[in-house]
């Protein structure tokens, strides 16, 4: 009886398990990768279907939730609260699918520059692993569930990043997973004091009762701790050493998915736990998230302009981006207490965005609503965050083939690879391009809808700051592309750090630049045509301001 | 620790651990017990027996790479998520069959296969390390 009152119930159709199937058919393909791990051959051949229909399934997850609103669905049928929930709204689906694309070309480029050894020591099935981690994360409705994903996609990320057993790569392994284990560890602490004071870890019942508590400090406590142990995961400054003390040193294509996917899932988990559940908390926060946006954008656009080595260089346009992303959460709607002026200018913006990108029909409905300066500046900050998934792990892919060819990744000893390889240079040149934010790349949109919501919002600072970061960028991109494509190729020799001579180049197979060109795509359809993006992350932007829709769908249905 | 008594012991001792690993892990889904705590007291097993007899003879009577079974124990918890698709409830619903064998019900049922799943994890994963450890000693 007590039993029956405890289930939910309702039938299932094979589609609504799209929820789940993302974290389920990683896991499968990745155990059956490690039980057949002395066929190495054998495994790209089942790994690059595996990770195309965990992207067929995202796409489709995310068609569902387009068109039915958020999905949830109960694990072993227990209800909510008690039972664990898979909730996917647009931002999980939107991160899912993406998440899926990067992991796609990923490992098609793996295919073509992992040596038989590296494969040995169990390369796609550790990206198995880690990519369960991740989706989870994204699809997952619960907090404890969220620390659980984190904790899995560490795992796999631990045996991605000490692939080949080399000494600086365990060197480099050791500090990223002290610290990693650090901000999982107040991850843990904060979730701890989280149930002791909501006595539930199902994200839409907190969302629901965190409006019932009192704003004294426990709550900010519990926010400024979710702050920092997210901050820490992202890269944000001034706890953003890690990253560049460990990314350079594991292969290019694990460099290129963690830099592209790791630190989004920080962001991520901040943007569904700050805005989602705790909103009279972030707005207290705003400031603190402002300071820190401006300091990580110069951070990590200062960090790469002193940088000789193409992939630490990368390494601080990692945590440029992730400052950018920042920008974008600490704008808060002025609605609780300021001029309502601000409210109608930044609808009038938000109008003028969409009308800017050629869409005049989404602009009516946006319009209408009046969306606060939040909707719109998450917004951007989503559009960014995707964008910088697939343009991080682009550069890092383009610039491991760059450094496979001419046998060094630093600037000093590359050169002339624009003769060698026109058609690198020429996806290179997008990437960067795309990367400093400058049209018609992906990366110009999401930045003007930052400025502009910067601006609206009252913080000219940070938009002012996003700019310059945008300059300083574009600056180290053109070294980037001077050195290492259009110079000629120095003389042997000459380079500064003569460790890196006699280079070792190595020939690289043309079936390789694929996923390069796929990734380019991306970059030039999102730049071209962003008003299908811009429409999704802003239903992403309002599920996440207003969760009713999301809270619906837990408790809503299934009874 | 290759004295004449534990190496003589050892198989006894680790024929003994497995079986009542087995035992921890049938007798775990109503009372204390479960995949977890049977895998650890196999895997300890194991241990024991590499200790007292040398990581060669304990790879051979595993016949498979520790690795491999932690695999095997991940698509069986997997797999047992997967049957509520075909029963059309919830992801990973404890689903109940009870076949009769030789005149004795016998409870089957998704949350065994998932815990014989944890069961294979633990046992590959722990003897896994502990191998490449005792491995390490010896050279």
């Amino acid at each position: 009886m007590l039993k029956a009152e405890a289930m939910v119930h309702g039938a299932f159709s094979p589609a609504d398990f799209l929820v789940i199937a993302p974290v389920a058919v990683c896991f499968l393909f990745g155990a059956v990768l490690l039980m057949a791990r002395k066929r190495v051959e054998w495994h790209p051949f089942v790994a690059i279907p595996g990770f195309a229909l965990v992207l067929g399934i995202d796409v489709a997850l995310l068609l569902k939730v387009a068109a039915d609103g958020p999905q949830t669905m109960m694990m072993g049928n227990w209800r909510p609260p008690f039972g664990i929930a898979f909730t996917v709204d647009m931002l999980g689906a939107l991160f899912a699918a993406t998440a899926g694309f990067v992991a796609l070309c990923a490992a098609i480029y793996a295919t073509f520059s992992m040596s038989r050894t590296e494969r040995r020591y169990g390369f796609f099935p550790f990206l198995f692993l880690m990519m369960g981690g991740v989706s989870g994360a994204f699809l997952t409705g619960d907090i404890f569930n969220l620390y659980v994903w984190f904790e899995v996609l560490l795992i796999g990320s631990f045996g991605l990043l000490i692939l080949g057993s080399e000494h600086e790569q365990l060197d480099g392994a050791t500090k990223y997973s002290f610290l990693n284990l650090v901000a999982t560890t107040l991850f843990l602490i904060t979730t701890g004091y989280l149930y002791g004071l909501f006595g539930t870890l199902n994200m839409a019942d907190i969302a629901q009762k965190a409006g019932r508590f009192e704003n004294d400090g426990a709550l900010l406590t519990i926010a400024l701790l979710y702050l920092v142990a997210f901050g820490m995961k992202a890269a944000a400054f001034p706890l953003n050493f890690w990253l560049p003390a460990s990314y350079h040193t594991p292969r290019f294509v694990v460099s290129a998915l963690f830099a592209g996917l790791l630190t989004k899932v920080g962001v991520y988990a901040l943007i569904r736990v700050l805005l989602m559940l705790f909103p009279p908390q972030h707005a207290d926060l705003a400031t603190l998230i402002s300071w820190v946006a401006i300091l990580t954008m110069l951070a990590g656009a200062l960090g790469a302009l002193a940088q000789s080595d193409l992939r630490r260089l990368l390494n601080y346009f990692v945590i440029a981006g992730i400052g950018t992303i920042f920008a974008g959460l600490a704008v808060t709607d002025p609605g609780s207490g300021a001029a309502p002026a601000v409210v109608a200018g930044a609808a009038q913006a938000a109008g003028t965005i969409t009308a800017a990108t050629g869409d005049a029909a989404a602009a009516a409905p946006l319009l209408a609503q009046h969306p606060g300066a939040m909707v719109v500046a998450l917004s951007g900050a989503v559009f960014y965050a995707l964008h910088s998934i697939v343009v991080m792990t682009a550069l890092y892919l383009a610039g491991g083939t760059a450094a496979r060819l001419s046998g060094s990744s630093s600037l000093f000893a590359m050169g002339g690879l624009w003769r060698q390889r026109p058609g690198l240079a020429a996806l290179m040149l997008v990437f960067l391009l795309s990367v400093s934010g400058l049209p018609p790349f992906s990366g110009f949109w999401p930045k003007v809808i930052l400025v502009r919501g910067a601006f609206q919002a009252g913080l000219p600072l940070l938009g002012a700051v996003i700019l310059l970061t945008g300059f300083l960028m574009t600056v180290a991109s053109a070294r980037v592309f001077a050195f290492a494509f259009w110079r000629n190729p120095p003389e042997r020799g000459a380079g500064t750090d003569g460790a890196s001579f006699p280079p070792q180049k190595e020939p690289v197979p043309l079936l390789s630049m694929l996923p390069l060109l796929m990734l380019a795509v991306f970059v030039v359809i999102a730049g071209i045509l962003p008003q299908w993006l811009v429409g999704l992350t802003d239903v992403a932007a309002r599920g996440v301001v207003d969760p009713a829709a999301y809270v619906g769908s837990v408790f809503g249905g299934g009874s | 620790m290759r004295t004449v008594i534990f190496r003589f012991t050892a198989p006894y001792l680790t024929a003994l651990m497995v079986l009542f690993s087995i035992f921890v892990l049938l007798r775990g889904h109503n009372d204390p017990g479960g995949g977890f705590i049977g895998g650890l007291i196999a895997a300890s097993a194991l241990a024991i027996y590499g200790i007292a007899c040398g990581v060669g003879p304990v790879r051979r009577a595993l016949y498979f790479h520790p690795m491999a079974i932690s695999a095997a124990g991940l698509v069986a918890a997997v797999v047992a998520g997967i049957f509520s698709v075909f029963a059309g409830t919830g992801f990973m619903t404890g689903l109940w069959v009870f076949p009769t064998l030789f005149g004795t019900e016998v409870a089957l049922s998704t949350p065994m296969l998932f815990d014989i799943g944890v069961y294979l994890v633990v046992v590959g994963g722990i003897s896994s390390i502990a191998l490449a450890l005792e491995e390490r000693e010896s050279d």
